[in-house]
């Protein structure tokens, strides 16, 4: 069965994907909402700075994160001074590294459900008296449930599948910072297959899980349509 | 027009290959129709009185209220309106109650009588339950319009409510409109292509063409002017006030009476007395210098040319006619109006052949 150190594993990488998605839900919704409406030049430029993380390696990302959150980075500076040390090595870093590694993850699904909603259901709500942020909560979310699901799950998938910035931020401290797909490379560096096997079937029957419920729920949504 | 009971209205939009420029007063009740062809302007001029346009130069001053003025300008959520959209556009999340309830629960105690009365003058109650995708065409557009009736506006804009309907579906809702027509005492911008629902449906009406307004006024008045540069082609005609005036019920028919003549149709059991409008096409209508002998057209007046105007084809004219204190309009050829020596102030006697009664 699954060693001590496994569970653990498992746990922090629950534990920061879960925390991930949902600082992710509070940052992307608004990005992703001034995405899909803005009309300014420089929408391009953000969603370009929005989607690089799909293509950087996570090292690259990693690297930069770690300059700027070490000691003499803007960000380092800034924690310290607020008393609370650098954040490398630690699980709140980890969680930063996090929502930047997975952000269009989150912004993208909603960027698309939010253009799909379209101007008409918004001048509705303007002409029965709601409030922009009152048709946000009461028309908008409604009907970007569906794109809301799907970020949420794409977002915390990919948290659980990080492993490059994971190493280049956080190292590989148990119960801090070893999360379970560093634990599996772990495992294989000591040449305990069998272990890494488990740890892997479960990761791989997790992602198989998610994706196939994701999958299913469209193709029933497009049915129902 | 005081005032206090009419809506100034002055837009000027600038888009790329369309300006909208009107300066305006609407009356302060009844129907207003706004008239033209697709890409005239209508709809923007609706959405820019709503607020859901900005314009580069705008002012509203809605019965004494101002909702936009250089440097001030009331958002769409804080106009007392209500907008019924071309497309229901329904909120396909809440029930058709929750739908109703939206803009009700918004708007404050003034609503409260609204939704009930707005269920009631559409025919919906039996619908509160259902969700918007179960809906007919005709039943959605029913909940559309109780839905904007339903914040107890001061004011209802209507963005052609019929026009992604079939036939059926406009017969389906036609009726209801005539009965907030009415029943309702807020003034209603109706905007429409369609001359039929213009006939039925307005007090009084705006033409547009290119993002102006090129004839404004009382239906009766404006209809009967020949130099509406808006062609209306097999629709020319005028609207009439009458009054249903006496019922023959051996040959089944109604005599309807309106100022300076009577006119018989079929009876369609609208009691006498009721107050109907009909609506006479000039195709419909025929000239003659001396009163015709026997005829199949029964209905004949007494009528002095007034005005004599070009219609579309180059064979043919229209012809104003004052019978008493109303207007007829007659489409004749170019070549009888000469042979009858056609021209104003000439007695004349009018036939008309058909005469369509709206109640």
């Amino acid at each position: 069965m699954l060693t001590e150190t496994d569970l653990q594993a498992i746990w922090l990488t629950v534990r920061l994907a879960g925390i991930t998605t949902l600082i992710l839900l509070l940052i992307g919704t608004p990005v992703a909402w001034w995405l899909a409406r803005s009309r300014a030049w420089w929408k391009g430029p953000v969603g370009a700075v929005v989607a690089l993380p799909l293509v950087l390696p996570p090292s690259v990302l990693g690297f930069y994160l770690l300059l700027a959150m070490g000691p003499h980075g803007p960000v380092g500076q800034f924690t310290q001074s607020l008393g609370l040390g650098t954040l490398p090595f630690t699980f709140w870093g980890l969680v930063v590294a996090s929502v930047f590694y997975s952000l269009p993850f989150m912004v993208q699904p909603l960027q698309n459900a939010f253009e799909a909603i379209g101007e008409r259901p918004l001048e509705v709500a303007a002409t029965l008296r709601a409030s922009p942020i009152d048709t946000f909560f009461s028309v908008v979310l409604p009907l970007a449930r569906p794109g809301f699901i799907t970020a949420g799950i794409l977002t915390f998938a990919h948290t659980v599948g990080e492993f490059g910035v994971v190493l280049m931020i956080g190292g590989n401290i148990p119960g801090v910072t070893r999360v379970a797909s560093v634990q599996i490379y772990d495992h294989v560096e000591a040449m305990e297959y069998a272990d890494a096997h488990r740890l892997a079937a479960v990761m791989l029957a997790f992602s198989f899980a998610v994706l196939l419920a994701m999958y299913m729920r469209r193709q029933q949504a497009r049915r129902e349509v | 027009m005081s005032r206090d009971d009419c809506i100034e209205v002055r837009f000027k939009l600038d888009w790329p290959g369309f300006t909208l420029d009107v300066d305006l007063r609407l009356p302060g009740r009844g129907v207003t129709a706004l008239f033209g062809h697709s890409g005239s302007g209508k709809t923007s001029l609706l959405r820019c009185i709503a607020g859901l346009e900005r314009p580069t130069l705008g002012r509203l001053v809605f019965k004494g209220q101002t909702w936009q003025e250089a440097g001030r300008c009331l958002p769409p959520h804080r106009r007392p309106l209500g907008y019924v959209f071309q497309e229901a556009s329904l909120f396909p999340h809440l029930s058709v109650l929750g739908n109703l309830q939206f803009g009700q629960k918004r708007s404050g105690s003034a609503a409260r009588v609204g939704l009930e009365q707005a269920i009631d003058l559409l025919g919906i109650g039996h619908l509160l339950d259902r969700r918007p995708d179960t809906l007919s065409g005709g039943e959605r557009q029913r909940v559309g319009i109780a839905r904007a009736l339903a914040v107890g506006p001061e004011i209802l804009l209507m963005d052609e409510p019929l026009a992604a309907l079939d036939l059926k579906r406009k017969q389906e809702i036609l009726p209801y409109l005539e009965r907030l027509h009415d029943e309702l005492d807020i003034p209603v911008i109706y905007v429409s292509h369609s001359p039929d629902e213009v006939a039925r449906l307005a007090d009084h009406l705006v033409a547009m063409e290119n993002g102006r307004v090129v004839a404004a006024g009382p239906l009766g008045e404006t209809l009967a002017r020949l130099d509406l540069p808006i062609r209306l082609g097999e629709d020319a005609g005028v609207v009439l006030k009458a009054t249903v005036g006496a019922i023959d019920t051996q040959w089944h028919l109604a005599r309807v009476d309106f100022p300076g003549g009577g006119l018989w149709t079929r009876d369609l059991g609208i009691p006498t007395g009721r107050h109907v409008r009909i609506r006479v096409l000039a195709r419909d209508v025929s000239l003659a210098i001396d009163e015709p002998g026997q005829s199949s057209i029964q209905n004949v007046l007494p009528a002095v040319v007034e005005e004599i105007g070009a219609d579309e084809h180059p064979g043919l004219l229209l012809v104003r006619v004052a019978v008493g204190e109303s207007r007829l309009v007659a489409r004749v050829t170019r070549r009888s109006a000469d042979q009858l020596g056609i021209a104003p102030g000439r007695p004349v006697h009018v036939q008309v052949k058909s005469v369509a009664l709206m109640e």
